[in-house]
């Protein structure tokens, strides 16, 4: 039997919502009960012992990214899928999410297979991918859902594109729920965004770009949850980034519409004021927004609108991203920032770290329904992230494990950091 | 008897209506046993046979029903006729209607059809199909194949398989096994299940999976899925139906051990149902088709009678 003790730890749970000094056991990648204090563990003369001496950092489930792009297959030179989890590892993840929108798309077993024979060849962490809503994700035509599900995929996605034909959305929720799968959407109206590069207002206006309303997000989320409310089927909004969006959310949730989102931390962080100089660094897609919109992301983090912290991890070469601010693609890299950003919102007492462990483990595994994770209880995976919240450190480019560098907080002070990931009892240490 | 001239919709006949059909369906199924399947009951009535869909195996079957009774048949298939040439439904019946025709069996790709035709005749209108909405005729020798095997249709559990949405057959199923007091219960892909359900059915229910809905069956009537529906996103393809929808032996061995398998035909052989088990003895496809004369026989037999008995000084 092989056993790993992690002693001397504050364990914060979200199933229980408390941070308490315990240790926990984890035996043959299955956690077996926590104890309290040193020497619960002993009794065992099992000869594959290992101790971990947590004092002074928290131990939390392990950490769950949802909304990762990884590039392979097709885009190799961006990132492959162990260069991903790489950065994942650093990142404090134990599980990542990989959206479909690789070349080809992730819309059939046989991508979905490649991918997960991949991520078992890194051998690092877990690897769940997300199928392809629409076949090639063209919007056109369903994908092979269950096939999709059968092979793996815990939830479709056309992330990147989003899918403006309200009939193929409507049956692919319902086609989905045949199977119990989640749909998750990329909430924008196109003909709205058309050929605007970040948000529009003052800063677009001043940079002279088009501009993104936030309506062209609000709009779409409206749409969504009215068909998940109609067809009674499972939505999970894709990186919320307005105020609007966030009430229109906190509406739906009144009314009992089984929809849950998740936002990332650079829209609790920056906003559109980053891409003064035209930095492309910072062109993402939904674009950043504004003071007012961070205010009311913060604020559905604290009243549980939003459900997941994800990092939409979208890597682009930095041929890519050395261009205009028109012609450079939407997305920045995200795995190793998003805990620290996180940990932000610790520090300003909006979070407690059993929430952190809600936002970026719980909750993400039930939404997926990935049973047996998410939390730290006796039979769950044995997954944990431990974690140090006071150590500082500065996001240098060298400590960039993806292969692309496309970051707006490059050179950034951070407070708090991951120290060991944990997949199934194997420690790794993240940095 | 509460029969009225037409024969439209289930939801329009009782309980003994429909026993009163399959009663006399399986009279006349006994001269299809004779060596001389003929008799000379509707000698001398001019039966019209308007298909505006193409159809084999419904309108071969009204067909022979219609030469057993030695009555007089007009075949109108109508896509290479006026439709064509832009007459109205309307006009193309009062036409007919001055050759004085007894009954006008009809198939057509709108729902609701037969029910505007019934009101422009004086003839008997027999539904053959109408949109996504009856198939009357097709429910009757359902259960008339059913009850020849189980005697009590009240204790069965029936599972519908496939394309509820679009499928008339499955309505009319639905219609008439419910008030015939089995338990239903429906299964496919949510795109292709009704989103509101049935009002005022309490005995219909939708299954959560396949198992749930085969398991301890007696009767499971699994539907044609049309090749289309992959094309209006309802499916992603044929052969995710083939994989997730296809009533497969091991499906099967989760039902009643008498369990009954019907299918309203033409078969996807290993599509709809696994290809082996329609050669097993399990299937009834090809009892339906035996059934589906005789019952058709019956209708006319019966509806042309009620419009007799209306006019007594004849
Ligand atoms: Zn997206």
């Amino acid at each position: 039997m092989k056993r790993l003790i992690i002693k001397n730890g504050i364990v914060a749970d979200p199933l229980s919502r408390t941070e308490v000094k315990r240790d926990i056991c984890i035996e043959d990648g299955i956690i077996r009960g926590a104890g309290n204090g040193t020497g619960d563990f002993k009794k065992s003369r099992s000869a594959d012992i290992k101790i971990i001496n947590a004092d002074g950092l928290y131990v939390l489930p392990g950490l769950i990214d949802m909304h990762v792009h990884l590039r392979e297959p097709g885009y190799e030179y961006k990132e492959t899928i162990k260069s991903g989890m790489e950065a994942a590892v650093s990142g404090g993840f134990t599980s990542i999410c990989c959206m479909p929108n690789t070349n080809p798309p992730n819309d059939s077993a046989s991508v979905n297979n490649y991918i997960i024979n991949k991520s078992k060849e890194a051998g690092l962490i877990n690897l769940f991918p997300i199928g392809a809503i629409s076949r090639g994700l063209k919007g056109e035509n369903l994908s092979d859902i269950g096939e999709l599900k059968e092979s793996g995929a815990v939830a479709i996605s056309d992330d990147g594109n989003p899918v403006s034909d309200t009939s193929l959305l409507a049956r692919a929720m319902l086609y989905a729920k045949t199977f119990g799968l989640p749909v998750i959407s990329h909430s924008e109206d196109l003909s709205l965004r058309g050929k605007g590069v970040m948000n529009e207002g003052f800063t677009s206006q001043a940079l002279g770009v088009a501009g993104i309303p936030s309506i062209a997000e609000e709009i779409a989320i409206e749409r969504d949850i009215g068909l998940a409310k109609y067809y009674g089927a499972k939505l999970h909004i894709a990186h919320v980034s307005t105020a609007g969006s966030v009430d229109v959310i906190r509406r739906a949730k009144k009314e009992g519409v089984d929809v849950t989102c998740e936002t990332c931390p650079h829209y609790f962080t920056l906003t559109e004021e980053s891409l003064l100089n035209y930095n492309t660094n910072a062109k993402i897609n939904p674009p950043l927004r504004t003071g007012r919109d961070i205010l009311a992301v913060k604020e559905g983090l604290v009243d549980r609108t939003i459900d997941v912290i994800a990092s939409d991890h979208a890597p682009h070469s930095e041929d890519e991203k050395d261009t205009t601010l028109d012609n450079a693609p939407f997305g920045i890299i995200g795995l190793q920032t998003l805990l620290p950003l996180t940990f932000k919102l610790y520090a300003e007492k909006r979070l407690f770290l059993h929430d952190i462990a809600r936002l970026v483990s719980q909750n993400p595994a039930r939404i997926l329904n990935l049973s047996g994770r998410g939390g730290i209880k006796e039979g769950y995976a044995g997954d944990i992230t431990i974690v140090d919240v006071r150590k500082k450190w500065k996001f240098s480019e060298n400590k960039i494990k993806s292969l692309s560098k496309n970051s707006p907080f490059i050179g950034m002070d951070f407070t708090g950091i991951a120290v060991y990931v944990i997949v199934s009892g194997n420690v790794i240490s993240a940095n | 008897m509460s029969l009225k001239k037409d024969l439209i919709s289930i939801k329009d006949l009782t309980k003994s209506d429909i026993y009163s059909f399959i009663e006399t369906a399986k009279e006349f199924k006994k001269i299809s046993l004779k060596d001389i399947k003929k008799v000379p009951t509707l000698r001398g009535k001019t039966v019209i046979n308007l298909f505006y869909e193409p159809s084999t195996r419904t309108r071969s079957s009204f067909e022979i029903a219609q030469k057993r009774l030695s009555a007089d048949s007009l075949n109108i298939a109508i896509s290479q006729s006026s439709v064509t040439k832009g007459e109205t439904l309307k006009d193309t019946i009062l036409n007919l209607e001055s050759m004085k025709p007894d009954a006008f069996v009809i198939r057509h790709h709108e729902s609701g059809a037969p029910y505007f035709i019934s009101k422009i005749t004086k003839a008997s209108v027999i539904n053959a199909g109408d949109g996504i909405n009856e198939h009357p005729t097709q429910t009757l020798l359902d259960i008339m194949t059913v009850m020849e095997e189980k005697k009590d249709i009240s204790s069965l559990k029936v599972a519908i398989i496939g394309d509820i949405s679009h499928s008339r057959v499955a309505r009319s199923d639905i219609f008439g096994l419910s008030m015939l007091g089995a338990d239903i219960y429906i299964y496919g892909p949510y795109s292709l299940l009704p989103v509101t359900g049935f009002k005022d059915i309490p005995n219909v229910r939708i299954a959560k999976g396949f198992k749930e809905a085969v398991k301890n069956a007696d009767v499971i009537i699994m539907l044609r899925i049309q090749k289309e529906r992959a094309g209006y996103h309802f499916i992603p393809s044929i052969e995710e139906y083939r994989n997730f929808f296809k009533l497969t032996p091991e499906l099967l061995s989760l039902a009643s051990k008498g369990v009954m398998v019907l299918h309203p035909g033409p078969v996807n052989r290993d599509v709809e149902i696994s290809g082996s088990i329609i050669n097993r003895d399990k299937t009834f496809i090809f009892k339906q088709v035996e059934n589906g004369i005789a019952v058709r026989m019956a209708c006319l037999y019966m509806l042309l009678g009620v419009q007799k008995s209306l006019e007594p000084d004849i």
